[in-house]
């Protein structure tokens, strides 16, 4: 089974964003970058399946800035065998994104995409969906486990609203990781140097002949509204009576 | 400007989140439909005809949809989209699930979680976790959207729209639905609750957690948890509240345990009433609740539940 691995390039998950003074956006310069935390899943449920002898290779793809090879590489030592940066300065929504990956598939023609749920900057939660149906494929969204099965399907679990759901899916398809389905590594040191010889081929979105225009315009951004902090309570009982009389919520 | 809304149910009975997008669809300006697909839902038909403001309901009742698969939920949909200028659903899990696909197949950049229609073509949405609230305009002629439940009134039941029956879609062998482990509750369900009590990892264990669904019951609330329980395995997983869990905004919100990462906050801020109750009186959580008490959970939620029994 040969797998691709879909891996963004975003703020830390533990960086507070600035929003530009003038509304016109959010001030990511100099802000501490990482994979985005759901596709370090996703690497490293690819990379689990190698090791299993499950995935005989496994290709993680990025779409975005020459920096997003760093993402690539954090991939590499992570233990998959080659990467592909799809190199661009545009802002890339996630419909024009499924689209490149769907070409960066049908150059593959791996039998798993794996992607994460949701990219923690636009918070979108579309991609892969949006792969599957690009390439016609079945889905298995929000998955906390899999399992190789008979007639070469896959059985994924899915962490849903009421908690948790079974399906069986015919590669090839596309996943989507959830936070438990596994724990991510941490890149050894060997393996980072390792990492710095593997394959790492670059493309522009021209080559593979897709139009990544945006559909979406940025009118402006906002803080939302802030939260004041509100009392410290001095005891059980004046909470209670607080949220009697004054709140009036009990 | 015609609109067409996902309904969300079980099968059995219609979920609120299918009212929200209902107002979010008619803040676009036009009419709006219900789809109910599923199988045996008839009942879930009859409840989407009594939204106020619905001009007709949809009914595509076969064992294709049974299980919402997104694969047949999504053709469906694209076979009805060219009556339609908007198509919108609940960002549930099913929501989330299908809508992206119908977007890719009509080539539309979808919109996702709106909490806010500016226009026709003007949204609201949060974006890095609810940090910041991004206005975007979407050029697409038809618009995809998912709704944010909590940002929006839920419509009231005043309604007597006509039940169509129409065609399914083909089901598709190539994602077969195996079994669904649904977590059994009395308990109200944790996106529609008026209290939430939730736990953090300063629960300490599985055991302990029954503190937390004790003082839930005692307020007739839901019970709510951090990703850090979720994970330690106090509870299921679709307790998770936050940015990549449920969204919450009850009258009242009870975070015991829990330090406040902003991946939480993200799930509960809209709430009436926080309160929060944890050891460490530097935790961020304080920052955002209208009463903090800095306590040992073990010693202040059991005098909590005496008080409120007594
Ligand atoms: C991609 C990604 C997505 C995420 N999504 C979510 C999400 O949707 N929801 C979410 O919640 N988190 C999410 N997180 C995790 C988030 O960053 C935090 O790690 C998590 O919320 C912490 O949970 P916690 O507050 O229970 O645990 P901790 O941060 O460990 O806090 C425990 C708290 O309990 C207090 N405490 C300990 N013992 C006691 C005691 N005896 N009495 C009173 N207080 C006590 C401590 O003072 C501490 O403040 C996400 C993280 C990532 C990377
Ligand atoms: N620019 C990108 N490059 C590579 N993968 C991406 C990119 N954008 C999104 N993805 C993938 O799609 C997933 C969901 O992103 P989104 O739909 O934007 O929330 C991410 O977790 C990634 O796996």
């Amino acid at each position: 089974m040969k797998v691709l691995v879909a891996v963004k390039r975003v703020v830390d998950y533990n960086v507070k964003i600035r929003i530009k003074p003038d509304g016109s956006g959010v001030d990511t310069a100099n802000l501490k970058m990482s994979m985005n935390p759901f596709d370090e899943i996703a690497v490293e449920e690819a990379v689990r399946w190698k090791e299993k002898g499950l995935a005989t290779e496994v290709v993680v793809v990025s779409i975005g800035p020459q920096a997003a090879q760093d993402t690539l590489r954090t991939g590499l030592a992570m233990g998959a065998d080659r990467a592909l940066l799809i190199k661009t300065d545009a802002e890339v929504q996630p419909l024009a994104v499924a689209k490149l990956l769907k070409a960066a598939a049908e150059r593959e023609k791996p039998d798993v995409v794996i992607l994460g749920k949701q990219a923690i900057d636009d918070d979108s939660n579309q991609t892969g969906q949006m792969l599957a149906a690009l390439l016609g494929w079945p889905q298995g969204t929000f998955i906390s486990a899999t399992e190789k099965t008979g007639e070469g399907r896959l059985s994924v679990v899915r962490e849903i609203d009421g908690g948790l759901e079974t399906l069986s899916l015919a590669p090839p398809c596309v996943l989507t990781t959830d936070l438990r389905l596994n724990e991510p590594r941490y890149a050894s040191l060997p393996n980072i140097m390792k990492a710095k010889k593997k394959p790492l081929d670059t493309v522009a979105p021209e080559e593979l002949g897709v139009d990544i225009a945006p559909r979406l315009t940025l009118v402006k951004v906002e803080e939302p509204p802030r939260r004041k902090a509100g009392v410290i309570v001095g005891s059980v009982g004046e909470l209670v009576d607080r949220l009697k009389n004054e709140a009036k919520v009990l | 400007m015609r609109a067409l809304v996902l309904a969300e149910h079980d099968n059995r009975s219609l979920k609120p989140a299918t009212h929200a997008a209902v107002t979010a669809a008619l803040a676009l300006g036009g009419s709006a439909d219900v789809l109910v697909a599923g199988a045996g839902a008839a009942a879930a038909a009859e409840a989407a005809a009594k939204i106020a403001g619905v001009g007709r309901v949809l009914l595509a009742d076969d064992p294709a949809h049974a299980e919402a698969l997104a694969e047949p939920l999504a053709d469906l949909l694209v076979g009805l989209a060219a009556e339609y200028d908007a198509l919108l659903a609940p960002a549930t899990a099913c929501g989330k699930n299908a809508m992206p696909r119908v977007a890719a197949l009509l080539d539309v950049q979808q919109i996702s979680e709106i909490v806010a229609v500016v226009d026709a073509d003007t949204f609201v949405r949060p974006i890095y976790a609810g940090n910041a609230l991004a206005t975007v305009r979407s050029s697409d002629a038809k618009k995809v959207i998912t709704v944010r439940t909590t940002a929006f009134e839920k419509a009231a039941e005043t309604g007597a729209a006509p039940v169509e029956a129409i065609a399914a879609a083909a089901p598709c062998d190539a994602a077969r639905f195996l079994e669904r482990r649904v977590v059994e509750s009395v308990r109200p369900e944790l996106t529609a609750a008026r209290v939430v009590v939730a736990g953090g990892r300063g629960i300490g264990s599985d055991g302990a957690f029954a503190l937390v669904s004790q003082l839930a019951d005692l307020l007739g609330g839901a019970v709510g948890a951090s990703r850090a329980a979720v994970d330690a395995g106090f509870i299921p997983n679709d307790a998770q509240v936050g940015q990549t869990g449920k969204i919450v905004a009850p009258d009242l919100y009870i975070a015991v345990g829990i330090s406040g990462a902003i991946q939480h906050i993200a799930g509960m801020k809209d709430s009436k009433v926080i309160v929060a109750i944890n050891k460490d009186g530097e935790a961020p959580i304080f920052q955002v609740a209208d009463y903090g008490l800095v306590a040992d959970v073990f010693e202040a939620v059991p005098a909590l539940i005496d008080s409120l029994s007594a």
